[in-house]
């Protein structure tokens, strides 16, 4: 092994590996499995990913076929680790009905919680997602909740038991990236539970801002699916969030409104 | 009495109506959930079944579970999102 591997494979490794709920998970990106233009884009861009977390949606069959919606023809549940969404559900109610179907699948008893509030704007209805947070947890569900960046119903929802904390960069499918770091680290230094930023993120950098506060990990999904092509962005996500999560582990050094010079003051030829 | 209206009554009788996701769909008396899923070239493996508002959890009884007029089924499975 050369002396560059041995520093990577162990002076370098994550001093807290990835869990939530007591599993562990090999990547901290997370992606959905929605909008790609065909099944097979999906797939090259998760596997480039390197994602072992995939989020899927609830939804009746077409009993017509007009097409082939069904996921699970084409991502193979030994392989991943697949996190029913409740996207779309505007109630607890609905929420709770949702997360119960997903849960009869048979995979896991893991729900990725979205009460949404508003159509426009797809932000949560942190009200309903408490309550349907409270319900799914007495069920035996590990709920993670996606929540807005607000610091009080991220602690209300690791009270009521949320297995991870899932606030948002910026609304869901808008790339605006990363708009209220400090939010997110507050959030992040006040909660045990894991927090994992879930919307917002348009391109790598984005990601990498995100990793960058601390955060547990990120789930992305139309920064993958709308990218002109998904599995050179996957390439760039995966990078980015190994690259933001290193930089956090390092410790930036400080911002300064004045230059500091990096080579020595001394010793310069005096004319 | 026409002869088609009374062939009509017997045709009816045979069939009874019930919801399917969303949409009232007529199906022979008497049939089963598997034969109804049969029917429509579903895999019970691949899908959640919710009758009146109860999720079928066992899908071992599909066969044996005899369908009633007016239930009311919501066939739903996996589909990308996130």
């Amino acid at each position: 092994m050369s002396h560059a591997d041995l520093i990577s494979s162990a002076t370098l490794t994550d001093p807290q590996p990835f869990s939530i709920a007591g599993r562990e998970f090999r990547s901290r990106l997370m992606v959905g499995t929605g909008k790609y233009a065909s099944n097979s884009q999906m797939i090259e861009a998760i596997e480039a990913s390197g994602a072992e977390v995939v989020t899927v949606a609830v939804r009746r069959v077409d009993l017509d076929r007009s097409k082939d919606e069904a996921i699970l023809h084409h991502l193979d549940p030994e392989h991943y680790f697949l996190l029913a969404n409740t996207a779309g559900c505007f109630n607890a109610a609905d929420a709770i009905r949702y997360a119960r179907l997903a849960r009869a699948a048979g995979f896991n008893e893991w729900v990725k919680l979205e009460v949404i509030g508003d159509q426009q704007t797809l932000l949560p209805d942190t009200i309903g997602l408490l309550e349907a947070t409270k319900t799914l947890v007495a069920e035996g569900f590990k709920v993670l909740a996606y929540t807005n960046e607000d610091l009080i119903t991220a602690l209300r929802l690791e009270d009521a038991g949320a297995a991870a904390v899932m606030p948002l960069a910026s609304p869901i499918g808008s790339g605006l990236g990363m708009l209220n770091p400090y939010a997110i680290r507050t959030i992040k230094q006040r909660l045990s539970v894991p927090v994992i930023v879930d919307a917002g993120v348009g391109t790598a950098s984005d990601a990498c801002v995100t990793m960058e506060q601390g955060v547990d990990g990120v789930l992305m999904n139309t920064a993958l699916a709308e990218a002109r092509h998904p599995m050179r962005m996957a390439r760039a996500m995966r990078l980015a969030v190994e690259a933001g999560r290193q930089a956090y582990l390092a410790g930036r050094m400080p911002k300064r409104e004045i230059a500091v010079p990096s080579s020595p003051e001394s010793g310069k030829l005096r004319g | 009495m026409t002869q088609a209206s009374t062939l009509v009554p017997a045709a009816v009788s045979s069939e009874m109506a019930l919801t399917v996701n969303g949409t009232e769909r007529r199906i022979p008396a008497g049939w089963t959930l598997a034969d109804l899923l049969a029917s429509l070239s579903l895999d019970a493996r691949t899908v959640v079944i919710e009758r009146n508002g109860t999720i079928l959890r066992d899908r071992v009884s599909f066969a044996k579970l005899e369908l009633e007029a007016g239930d009311s089924l919501e066939i739903v499975h996996f589909v990308g999102g996130g």
